[in-house]
């Protein structure tokens, strides 16, 4: 049947459909039809898309402030979209980056306010703390899934909001600065900001987060696809059942794979707070970055590459958004929906393709006639 | 007596609170059942609130229409809901996509469709303006002059009667209707529902639309009783605990009901132990908490085990094997 329906394809279509075989193109158009969404969006509530999307642009790119400041924005990304492919790539779906970044965030920023340690050794240690906190709380995920047989995207959305509120009390509890609603201050040592790098970029908040995101980029590529704890996790990912036969103690790696997860994120949490504000604020909501990994990652489709690249589209749609306001007077939620259209495209494959057919279908009707 | 005034307070907060988690957690039970995970019931909610709002600020505001306008903004919330249920049927059962991830597309969708409108309706306001009449509370003749009993039960906004009324209403369909029982096979064995000759995507499509209505109708009891007003956190979390709340109810309607019940008041506890200056017993963060961990400890066996449906979250090919 499904044969039969390929071979009655053109034969443009059929080398197009080749093409997403691979998954290569699959995000490019996926994030085209997004941005044309958002335009026939903006063309209803009569704004100029083109004027938007280049405001959008000159935010991002436009000078090296606001450059800085969009890399700002990319790191925490590519930390949570790594975390949610990491996850991705062993057969778990990790909603819980948000709270995994929370609780890093709260590690390195008690390392940095309580520990007394050497310039360089301090952020060291900073970050490692979160890293450790990130992977545990991402570990409790494990656990639950592996010994209660709890599905980790009910345990993650439940452990991201005990991670907001549990921070919160432990914050005002024993790290409060007096009088604000807000830690103390992280000692300088634990920086991960330094003022000539921030200076190269006109005092934008650029930190070097970024450096260890794409480190971490580098480390998830090797562990995932170089070594035999990569392979195992990966094998669990694909098939549980054959790889409980072929000998891998698949509960462990459950476990092993959503600490891994969680590290990604408990570093990212960590790394903002160090490098951008120095301190942890009481939130009543949840920034979000945790979220936006969810849409990292797949945009990526869970490579570490991929995960980069989509972090840093993301971020620069992000943070260029308020431009479009400014510019064009287009509210800046449009890249909500912008998102959530490429994450649909992207989600569900099949949209595009039928889209395609569609396409090639009236062009050779088009032809006939 | 005055612990009895704050029972009775208690009690008549938490129905204000849950009555929009029993709307929603009502509606995943739909989606859930024909095999359709719907994490998007927060999205769904955030969509209900808004057009609630916005409509019914129309209507009342601007129209000048009286004690209809209400109303007319949860009508127009239950239509909307179920429109915009649609991209996630479409996408889930149509294109066999992930369901979490299309549900989570349908979240940011809803973020950023709700702000964008109401930006562009309220000429750049990031909410809706305040309701001049949202709903008031009903009281039941008689029985709401009882003592304290009377406030607590027989006094509520009249949403709080309608959620009452759709949880009675669904398990009548669920266990008593044919269709109940198809909605029931489908999430259960689509194959065996197939064979047997009942339209296992066009019962998911009903089952996502109805969702979308219910959770909705929730978002919309938020925006037209409480807040009176949409802002980009009037939902801010609940559609999650809604869909904890139907877990923790083994999607069953009433235990889900009180499931919603009971999370409803870990909501009122904050703000009537605000009220009455109780949390310097109780530290606000651990009642905030509490509804989460309570979720997880019943979904790993440590309070009684939940089966969810056999083929929830699996998206279903004809003709598959």
């Amino acid at each position: 049947m499904a044969n039969k329906q390929e071979n009655r394809m053109p034969k443009t279509f059929r080398r197009i459909s080749a093409l997403f075989k691979e998954g290569t193109w699959l995000p490019v158009i996926a994030v085209l039809l997004g941005l044309a969404s958002g335009a026939l969006i903006m063309l209803l509530g009569s704004y100029n898309p083109l004027t938007a999307y280049q405001s959008l642009l000159t935010r991002s790119f436009g000078d090296m402030y606001n450059f800085g400041e969009m890399i700002r924005q990319v790191t925490p990304l590519i930390f949570t979209g790594l975390a949610v492919a990491f996850a991705f790539r062993t057969g778990l779906f990790n909603i819980g980056a948000e709270g995994q970044f929370i609780i890093g965030a709260m590690a390195g920023i008690y390392v940095g306010v309580f520990w007394h340690l050497p310039w360089g050794l301090h952020a060291v240690a900073a970050v490692a703390a979160g890293a450790l906190a990130g992977g545990i709380w991402g570990g409790i995920a494990g656990y639950l899934k592996a010994a209660r047989g709890v599905h980790e995207v009910i345990s993650t959305i439940m452990l991201n909001w005990i991670a907001l509120y549990l921070v919160n009390y432990l914050t005002k509890r024993f790290m409060l600065e007096p009088g604000q609603m807000r830690s103390r201050t992280a000692q300088e040592s634990a920086w991960l900001s330094a003022d000539w790098l921030s200076g190269l970029f006109e005092h934008a908040r650029i930190h070097f987060g970024i450096l260890i995101g794409l480190g971490c980029a580098v480390v998830f590529y090797i562990v995932l696809l170089q070594t035999k704890l990569g392979f195992e996790l990966r094998a669990v990912g694909l098939n549980p059942h054959a790889s409980e036969y072929a000998g891998i103690k698949v509960k462990q790696s459950m476990i092993a794979a959503m600490f891994g997860s969680g590290m990604f994120a408990g570093l990212g949490g960590a790394a903002e707070m160090l490098g951008v504000y120095h301190y942890l604020s009481v939130e009543a909501a949840f920034r979000g970055y945790g979220f936006l990994g969810l849409a990292v990652a797949l945009i990526g489709r869970n490579t570490a590459l991929g995960t980069v690249l989509s972090a840093f589209l993301l971020g620069a749609l992000t943070y260029g958004a308020p431009g479009m306001k400014f510019g064009a007077g287009v509210p800046e939620e449009l890249i909500d929906i912008v998102i959530a259209m490429v994450i649909f495209f992207v989600a569900a494959a099949g949209i595009i393709t039928a889209m395609l057919r569609l396409l090639s279908g009236r062009r050779r009707k088009k032809e006939a006639a | 007596m005055e612990w009895l005034t704050i029972a009775s307070d208690l009690i008549h907060t938490t129905i204000v609170f849950a009555t929009a988690l029993i709307f929603a957690a009502i509606g995943g039970l739909y989606s859930e059942r024909s095999g359709v995970v719907n994490i998007a019931l927060e999205g769904m909610m955030t969509v209900g609130a808004f057009t609630g709002a916005a409509i019914a600020y129309f209507a009342g505001n601007v129209a000048g229409m009286g004690n209809g306008a209400p109303w007319l903004g949860f009508l127009a919330a239950v239509v909307a809901g179920a429109l915009f249920a649609l991209p996630h049927a479409f996408a889930s059962v149509t294109f066999n996509a992930d369901q979490v991830v299309s549900g989570v597309g349908l979240n940011f969708l809803a973020t950023g469709l709700t702000l964008y409108l109401a930006k562009l309706i309220f000429s750049g306001s990031a909410q809706t303006p305040t309701l001049q009449r949202g709903f008031s509370e009903w009281a039941i003749p008689y029985l709401a002059d009882i003592p304290y009993l009377g406030n607590a039960l027989f006094r509520a906004y009249p949403t709080s009667f309608v959620a009452f009324l759709a949880v009675t209403l669904t398990a009548y369909i669920v266990y008593r209707t044919p269709f109940g029982l198809r909605l029931y096979a489908v999430g259960e064995h689509p194959r065996a529902a197939d064979t047997a000759g009942i339209s296992v995507y066009g019962m998911r499509y009903v089952a996502v639309m109805l969702s979308g209505a219910l959770a909705a109708a929730g978002g919309a009891t938020i925006a037209l009783t409480t807040t009176n007003n949409f802002s980009h956190n009037t939902i801010s979390g609940q559609g999650y605990i809604a869909l904890a709340a139907l877990i923790f109810g083994k999607w069953r309607p009433f235990q889900a009901m009180l499931a919603a019940l009971f999370f409803g008041i870990a909501s009122a506890m904050k703000s009537v132990f605000q009220v009455y200056g109780l949390t310097q017993f109780v530290p606000v963060d651990f009642i905030y908490m509490f509804p989460y961990l309570l979720t997880i400890l019943v979904l790993a066996g440590f309070v009684g085990r939940a089966i969810s449906p056999a083929a929830l979250g699996t998206p279903y090919e004809k003709g598959q094997r």
